[in-house]
């Protein structure tokens, strides 16, 4: 145990946090931080990308040692040195990633983390009868692997409750559910605030931190920036405070004749079998970009949308080649070389190891995706690579997308997640490429940076491409899109006009309200 | 009470990444020092047997270039397979194989003579190595074996077949029983460089073009690129379009056929017909230049050059001072070890502290090594 007793302090503060800093090599993750957390309060940390949070929790639950800084629990001084002690404090997390065995079942898991010889029937019990209590229904024989990600977070919610918690820290937990089930989380949360129990909400959605959440620390660059109450504020003046000054909205000009303008992508029954046990099987998926729209897909994470993405990209090769139609010609058995020659681009959801070699320079990056459609001004006989004409696109892209960079050529992982977002798009844009598929386009992306990519992609569908955007950000579908689709366990709905559609419909869709029949789902609905 | 904590450098450190071969020199001299004193024998001494006379006059120079000729060959191709993240440890065993292939004409030919009998050869040894090295590529692709264990597993069949070979099916009839193919013929030896300075012969020349046209390759060509993206992040590489399985057949291959390459020239060149043994472990020292010349063809050449100098200072304590050969494999065991320790530096930095670190004033501590990195 790290307690030690020392002054007393302010007891009606469950949680006290003075000077927390955390320092990584150059940078200043957390610069003095200050935090009070009352009993029986929903305080809300909110941030940007990179603005410090998930380093501070992970202090608060002893997984990271502070440089400097004091921590009083209960107005007692203590040293939190592992997430043993801060359990012991009565101090639960529940994590973004989740930390879950998939090949276990969910009362197996929960037992791993309890830890205390108990047999997993009587834990099995305990969360069975914790879990219809607070509304949480849960099956805690059901393998993990067969569960959906808000059935998982249910599981971490529920292991975390059984150590009897008196704060439960929550990183991003709506990030990965339909507005529904972040409806019902919400429900559980004002419940055990009113059992007394003081719960730390990070998450950068304005909205419903305005809606839950009494108190709110606002972090940026690593300093607190400031405190409020946000039901006081507006979601305007609480992004200004997150990102420190105003975030230029994104312009959409209405698509016009995109109904007889030529489909530019076609997909055509396509179906895949999963590649491992965990892998989502693609089923029976239809879907047209026609030239100057923006197609949105919603989904929860881990519905297929990673195994679409390599289908459609050529990373994965298809059965029928008619099943992937790229500019009215057969794509499906051509390499993703083959299709990005017949004038596709493709950004993938992971950038450093992915979309980008983390230790290779900008422009040896940019060769990486455009070796050979730009063969003939980037490869001379021989197979030489003209080093100085890929530095100079490389510079031309850094300064159309407006890359902040500290070197002229830095390698990849030198670079914020923003700015390297930013090359990754604009090297595919710079081709001008005829289809574009990006998969999450912004996630992870601060403001500025996500509304400059965000613009650059409506660009290029109304210059007469088409763009296909995957995404978990509902609200940056509807900023980018034309027609919405979701995809739920591999299956694919009818688009619906960006017109038609709202968060509800939407959210049923993701929920797994009858994919494939939108229009007779939104009947019920 | 002071503990040493490594700290991950922000960006892998440019100058450790050219000083660590010679840090990990230096330390291996200190070690080195410490056996001899250790066996009874004046450090300074024995250094000056080990690594000053040995080359201290040009027939010597020429001895070394011939140790040095297969090592370099050898740990080029292997630089290749090691930047694309492919772990060849198998070159023994390719080296072997080429020396059989190139040896099928002057000993089942002998008859067949004239100025083509040379290149065919050294075409055929590059050819074996490439086919042996071909076996556990297509283990990896097909069954995706792991390829450390297969390539290395293989040495062990190529040397006893080897030794079966020159015991069996093409011992000198005329040998007097002794396990050996027949003399090569004037015609299928190597030619020397220089013949009346000393004993080089164009092997050497082979490994030095082999450094200069890998290094063209890696650095300034499309290839180059390929194998390095597919090494340090093999999902980029295939977004990028580039096969795996395309370039473990190609790393293999073109580091079987410059081991193979090594092992003809070696025969032709060096031994002039084959034997039970014809290697000191090349193929493994190799592993060594190659990481000691930092994955570089033109690292390599020097390093290939340090470590025939632990060949021949292996013999010259041997006779001069009576002490085992086997020291020679210490020196080259210890220099991997110091290389691949001091490769840490690349990537973290050493920090000293206290143990009574976790006050609020810790972070002043931290203020020390980040002016270290502002320069």
């Amino acid at each position: 145990m790290g307690g030690t007793v020392s002054a007393n302090h302010d007891r009606s503060n469950l949680l006290e946090v003075r000077g927390l800093t955390k320092i990584f090599g150059t940078l200043t993750a957390c610069d003095h931080i200050d935090l009070n957390i009352a009993k029986g309060e929903i305080h809300a940390l909110l941030g940007e990308n990179g603005a410090g949070k998930s380093t501070l929790v992970k202090m608060l639950f002893g997984s990271l040692e502070p440089n400097s800084g004091e921590i009083f629990w209960d107005g007692k001084a203590v040293k939190i040195t592992s997430p043993g002690v801060a359990k012991k404090l009565g101090i639960g997390m529940v994590f973004q990633h989740f930390s879950l065995f998939e090949a276990l079942t969910a009362a197996e898991n929960i037992a791993l983390s309890l830890n205390d010889g108990s047999p997993i029937s009587t834990i099995a019990a305990k969360a069975r009868a914790l879990s219809f209590s607070y509304g949480l229904p849960l099956d805690p024989d059901s393998l993990v692997g067969d569960l959906s990600v808000g059935e998982r977070q249910r599981i971490e919610i529920i292991r975390c409750l059984l150590q009897t918690p008196q704060l439960i820290i929550l990183d991003e937990p709506t990030s990965v559910l339909t507005p529904q089930e972040a409806d019902k989380l919400f429900e559980t949360l004002e419940r055990l605030r009113s059992e007394g129990k003081s719960i730390l909400y990070i998450s950068h959605r304005l909205e419903e931190v305005k809606r839950i959440c009494d108190r709110a620390t606002v972090l940026r660059h690593g300093k607190v920036v400031g405190h409020c109450n946000p039901r006081e504020e507006t979601a305007a003046s609480l992004a200004r405070m997150m990102v420190g000054s105003e975030v230029k909205a994104v312009e959409r000009a209405p698509a016009e004749g995109i109904e007889t303008a030529p489909a530019l992508l076609e997909i055509r029954g396509l179906t895949r079998k999963p590649a491992t046990p965990f892998a989502i099987p693609l089923k029976n998926i239809n879907l047209t970009v026609r030239a100057g729209e923006v197609i949105g897909i919603a989904g929860v994470a881990g519905n297929g949308q990673g195994e679409f993405f390599e289908s459609v990209s050529g990373e994965v090769l298809q059965q029928d080649a008619g099943s992937v139609r790229i500019r009215g010609k057969d794509a499906g058995a051509l390499s993703i070389t083959g299709r990005r020659l017949m004038g596709a681009a493709f950004v993938p959801e992971e950038r450093l190891g992915h979309g980008a070699a983390p230790r290779m320079k900008l422009s040896e990056n940019l060769l990486l995706s455009r070796h050979a459609t730009d063969g003939k001004s980037f490869v001379g006989s021989g197979g030489m690579v003209k080093n100085s004409a890929v530095y100079s696109a490389a510079q031309r892209i850094i300064t159309a997308m407006d890359v902040r960079k500290s070197a002229p050529d830095p390698e990849a992982a030198a670079l914020s997640g923003g700015n390297l977002q930013k090359f990754i798009v604009g090297r595919e844009l710079d081709r001008k490429p005829s289809v574009m598929i990006v998969n999450q386009p912004t996630w992870g992306v601060d403001a500025g940076a996500a509304a400059r990519i965000r613009q650059a992609l409506i660009e290029l569908a109304r210059s007469g491409s088409a763009v296909l955007v995957i995404s978990q950000d509902l609200d940056e579908l509807f900023e980018l899109s034309d027609a919405i689709a979701v995809m739920h366990n591999g299956q694919l709905s009818a688009p619906l006009p960006i017109a038609e559609a709202t968060f509800e419909k939407i959210g049923l869709l993701m929920g797994g309200a009858e994919p494939g029949h939108a229009e007779h789902s939104l009947e019920i609905a | 009470m002071m503990r040493i904590e490594l700290v991950k450098r922000p960006q892998r450190s440019a100058l450790f990444s050219v000083l660590s071969p010679f840090i990990a020199f230096a330390l291996t001299m200190i070690a080195g020092a410490i056996m001899f004193a250790l066996l009874g024998v004046n450090p300074l001494d024995a250094f000056n047997i080990y690594f000053i006379q040995p080359i201290s006059e040009v027939w010597q120079l020429h001895e070394l270039a011939i140790k040095a000729a297969p090592l370099i060959l050898i740990a080029v191709g292997l630089s290749v397979c090691y930047k694309a993240n492919i772990w060849n440890i198998g070159a023994e065993g390719q080296f072997i194989f080429g020396a059989i292939f190139g040896s099928i004409i002057p000993v089942l030919f002998p008859q067949f003579e004239g100025p083509l009998v040379i290149p065919l050869m050294l075409l055929l040894g590059m050819v074996g190595g490439a086919l042996y090295a071909s076996i556990p590529a297509f283990l990896k692709t097909r069954f995706s074996t792991n390829e450390i264990l297969t390539s290395l597993m293989l040495v062990y069949v190529a040397q006893l077949f080897l030794d079966w070979l020159v015991r069996g099916p093409w011992r000198d009839p005329q040998g007097h029983g002794f396990p050996q193919t027949i003399q090569f013929g004037d015609s299928a030896v190597l030619p020397e460089l220089m013949p009346d300075a000393g004993r080089a012969n164009w092997g050497f020349v082979f490994a030095l073009v082999a450094a200069v046209a890998i290094w063209l390759m890696m650095s300034r060509m499309l290839k180059g690129f390929e194998v390095r993206v597919l090494g340090s992040s093999p999902r980029a590489g295939r977004f990028a379009g580039f096969g795996l399985n395309r370039m473990v057949f190609f790393t293999f291959l073109l580091s079987g056929a410059l081991a193979g390459l090594a092992g003809i020239s070696e025969v032709s060149g060096a031994i002039g017909q084959l034997q039970p043994v014809i290697s000191p472990g090349y193929g493994f020292t190799a592993i060594i230049v190659a990481f000691l010349g930092r994955l570089n063809p033109l690292g390599i050449v020097a390093a290939g050059l340090v470590l025939a100098l632990t060949y021949l200072g292996g013999e010259a304590v041997q006779s001069a001072l009576g002490i085992s050969d086997k020291v020679a494999r210490v020196f080259q065991g210890m220099l991997l070890f110091f290389v691949l320790g001091c490769d840490t530096l690349i990537h973290y930095r050493i920090r000293l502290i206290g143990v009574a670190l976790m006050k609020p004033n810790a972070a002043k501590l931290d203020a020390a090594p980040k002016l270290e990195e502002a320069r």
